[in-house]
């Protein structure tokens, strides 16, 4: 083990080389941009055995990916915003075709107006696409998540496709320590690539031929029964690269004093460290409060949150993101998932802020986290939705 | 035609009984050509197109080779990614093709298509013409000729018929080859001849559709041949720089060898609201395409 001073976007290349994928196929955008550049440079250097394919669209990077995978190969891409729409067809194609192949999403904001900064819309956009979901806090958990998203994808239960989300610039261009594993540790861990079926000429196989819609309904259905088969998956894979590494995560989700917490802000991505600082600071002025950070959006840690939340006294989702017309992505499938458990839900609030790439600090959260609480503790429910603007 | 080569496999050892082809299609031709050059060793990727079709509906298959289907604009970029993969696994015994309509490579397809040939990715692509959308019920593509009725030109195509096999030449492919149905031996030998040229191999092969077109389903190779014997389908290979005449064409770079273009055009349907300015377009548009031949002929 050794320790490097990564940015986001390098520590998740240094992880696809550790992976030691095959083919890389990319298209630039920013802020997705150096994560390439750093394995083209790995590969023309010697450092990384891989083919780079070098496409002229985000449509056609995941298509090349697709294509190397489903002939055996161990395949990368990665994506932001804009080109993350532009290969919107082939997200959905990938994993309904169940070829294990690893994506990195530096969310950005997306347009009009041009805008380069993380808001989490492009990777919520994503949310019913059948691909694996992680989403990291910092440089660190995103080397470690890229490469347990590679054993995640290429596990027999699961056989989908995984993303890694990462916050653009505040994560994806800022440099911290990462612990940087033996490769010999990490070969033996993740083994060699696993795929349900491989087309390669050793064998005629047909596939995505037309289908009727009994025999297409029940891939369709095959995809969520994977997915719900990921989530113990999901545990495993974090338990033993623990085991392995001497790092995990939580599982799906991360509880930062949560223990005796009797109000909870629940979210993802690298703002959760300011929420840590947050909550620190706050429970020095005497409030009992804890931060549940989601890991992984899909399968959506149901379980894990609703062991964490259901006697909350207030529950703040907090959010980059929402589904206009109705609220956050992360709320609704918390409502959602807990109502599975109990028809009695905690008092629940969805909070609005940082979309664009507004920049939301410690101060804003315990502004937030005090304004709710203090509403609550009169007697007074505080609205259930709300933009905050953090300035 | 000494130079007839002997096909090495059976074409209905690849292509069986029980397609879903219309009468007279041209593509079972086609894939029975390729299956007498590559047998089972062939991984056709088909984007959405008529083959998506022809080759039959899941759980059954009429094509006893592997087949990718794929979405509509990434023929290219599926076959860079299976060629890529295949080649790190050290897989060298099997064909990449893909397989794709005009429809798939002129209009939609085109920018992929495009980065895969400057990128010299190593596969085959077929592109089978039968100029419109055939598979959604013959709405006009960029390949269909001037003059043609489609659903969406009832009036006929005012523009001329984009020229795929041109603008890859202009890309600098190591191999661009055009193709007819008509001349399978022809096409078989295209297809062998690419697959022993590393890098991106270019193949037009002009198929046309009896129901789209408006003729008789006994009369497709005819109409083919037709195409080819007025000059409106010119057959030739380029490689290294320049363009060779295949057998068929040879002799009608002499214009008064070439049969007048209204013998192909009255078995068309497509073609009969066509006014004495359309047949003078399509034969100015003929001309052009011979002599923009000639200055690229070795």
């Amino acid at each position: 083990m050794v320790l490097k001073s990564l940015t986001g976007n390098h520590a998740v290349a240094l992880a696809v080389k550790m992976a030691r994928v095959n083919v890389v196929a990319a298209y630039p955008i920013t802020p997705q941009t150096t994560i390439v550049e750093k394995l083209a440079e790995y590969i023309d250097g010697g450092e990384l055995d891989a083919v780079m394919i070098r496409v002229e669209s985000e449509h056609s990077a995941l298509a090349a990916a697709y294509g190397s995978a489903l002939a055996g190969a161990r395949a990368f891409t990665a994506t932001s915003s804009h080109g993350l729409l532009y290969m919107y067809e082939w997200v959905n194609w990938v994993s309904r075709a169940r070829v294990p192949l690893v994506m990195a999403v530096v969310t950005r904001t997306m347009g009009p107006p041009w805008n380069i900064w993380t808001d989490h819309s492009d990777y919520y956009e994503q949310r019913d696409t059948g691909w694996i979901q992680g989403f990291a806090m910092d440089a660190q958990e995103a080397f470690d998540m890229t490469l347990q998203a590679f054993k995640i994808s290429e596990d027999p239960r699961v056989f989908l496709p995984a993303m890694v989300g990462l916050d653009a610039f505040i994560l994806s261009h800022t440099s911290m320590p990462v612990e940087v594993p033996e490769q010999e540790l990490v070969d033996e861990w993740l083994g060699a690539r696993t795929q349900g079926f491989v087309i390669d000429g050793s064998e005629a196989l047909i596939h995505g031929a037309l289908s009727p819609p009994e025999y297409t309904e029940g891939f369709i259905e095959d995809v969520g029964k994977a997915m719900e088969e990921a989530v113990e998956v999901v545990r495993e894979v974090d338990h033993s690269f623990g085991r392995t590494f001497g790092r995990s995560h939580g599982g799906l989700v991360e509880l930062y004093k949560c223990s005796d917490a009797k109000y909870h802000i629940v979210l993802m991505g690298a703002w959760a460290g300011d929420a840590m600082e947050a909550v620190d600071a706050l429970r020095e002025q005497g409030y009992s409060i804890g931060v549940v950070r989601v890991r992984y959006t899909r399968p959506f840690p149901g379980e894990e949150l609703y062991k964490a939340l259901s006697s909350s006294k207030g529950v703040i989702v907090v959010e980059r993101g929402v589904s206009f017309g109705s609220m956050g992505p992360v709320f609704l499938d918390l409502a959602g998932n807990m109502l599975k458990y109990s028809r009695k839900l905690p008092y629940m609030r969805n909070v609005i802020a940082g979309v664009g790439g507004v920049n939301v600090t410690y101060k804003d959260f315990e502004y937030i986290a005090k304004e709710t609480i203090n509403y609550l503790e009169s007697g007074e429910e505080p609205s259930v939705i709300a933009w905050y603007h953090a300035r | 035609m000494s130079s007839i080569p002997i096909l090495p496999r059976h074409m209905r050892n690849t292509v069986l009984p029980g397609h879903a082809a219309c009468h007279g299609c041209p593509i079972p031709i086609g894939l029975k050509v390729v299956g007498a050059a590559f047998g089972d060793k062939v991984i056709l990727v088909v984007p959405a197109c008529c083959t998506s079709v022809v080759l039959g509906m899941h759980p059954g298959t009429a094509f006893n080779g592997s087949v990718v289907h794929v979405a509509f604009a990434s023929a290219a970029a599926v076959a860079s990614g299976i060629s890529a993969g295949l080649s790190k696994r050290g897989v060298r015994d099997v064909q990449v093709i893909a397989w794709a309509g005009d429809g798939g490579t002129a209009d939609i397809g085109m920018a992929s298509l495009s980065g895969a040939v400057e990128r010299n990715d190593d596969f085959i692509y077929v592109m089978y013409d039968n100029e419109a959308y055939m598979n959604t019920g013959i709405q006009r593509s960029s390949a269909t000729p001037a003059g043609a009725w489609t659903t969406t030109t009832p009036l006929g195509k005012k523009e001329p018929k984009k020229d795929v096999a041109k603008i890859l030449i202009a890309h600098g492919a190591p191999y661009v080859a055009t193709a007819s149905i008509a001349y399978p031996h022809d096409f078989y030998s295209k297809l062998k001849k690419a697959a022993g040229i590393r890098g991106f191999k270019f193949i037009y092969l002009h198929a046309p559709c009896p129901v789209g077109w408006r003729f008789d389903p006994s009369l497709t190779v005819n109409i083919a041949k037709l195409a080819v014997e007025t000059g409106m389908v010119i057959l030739y290979e380029y490689y290294d720089g320049g363009i060779r005449l295949s057998g068929p064409s040879r002799p009608l770079l002499d214009k008064s060898k070439r049969k007048p273009i209204a013998e192909y055009l009255k078995h068309q349907g497509r073609f009969r609201g066509i006014n004495e300015g359309e047949l003078r377009s399509l034969e100015s548009y003929v001309d052009s395409s011979w002599e923009w031949v000639k200055k690229f002929m070795q």
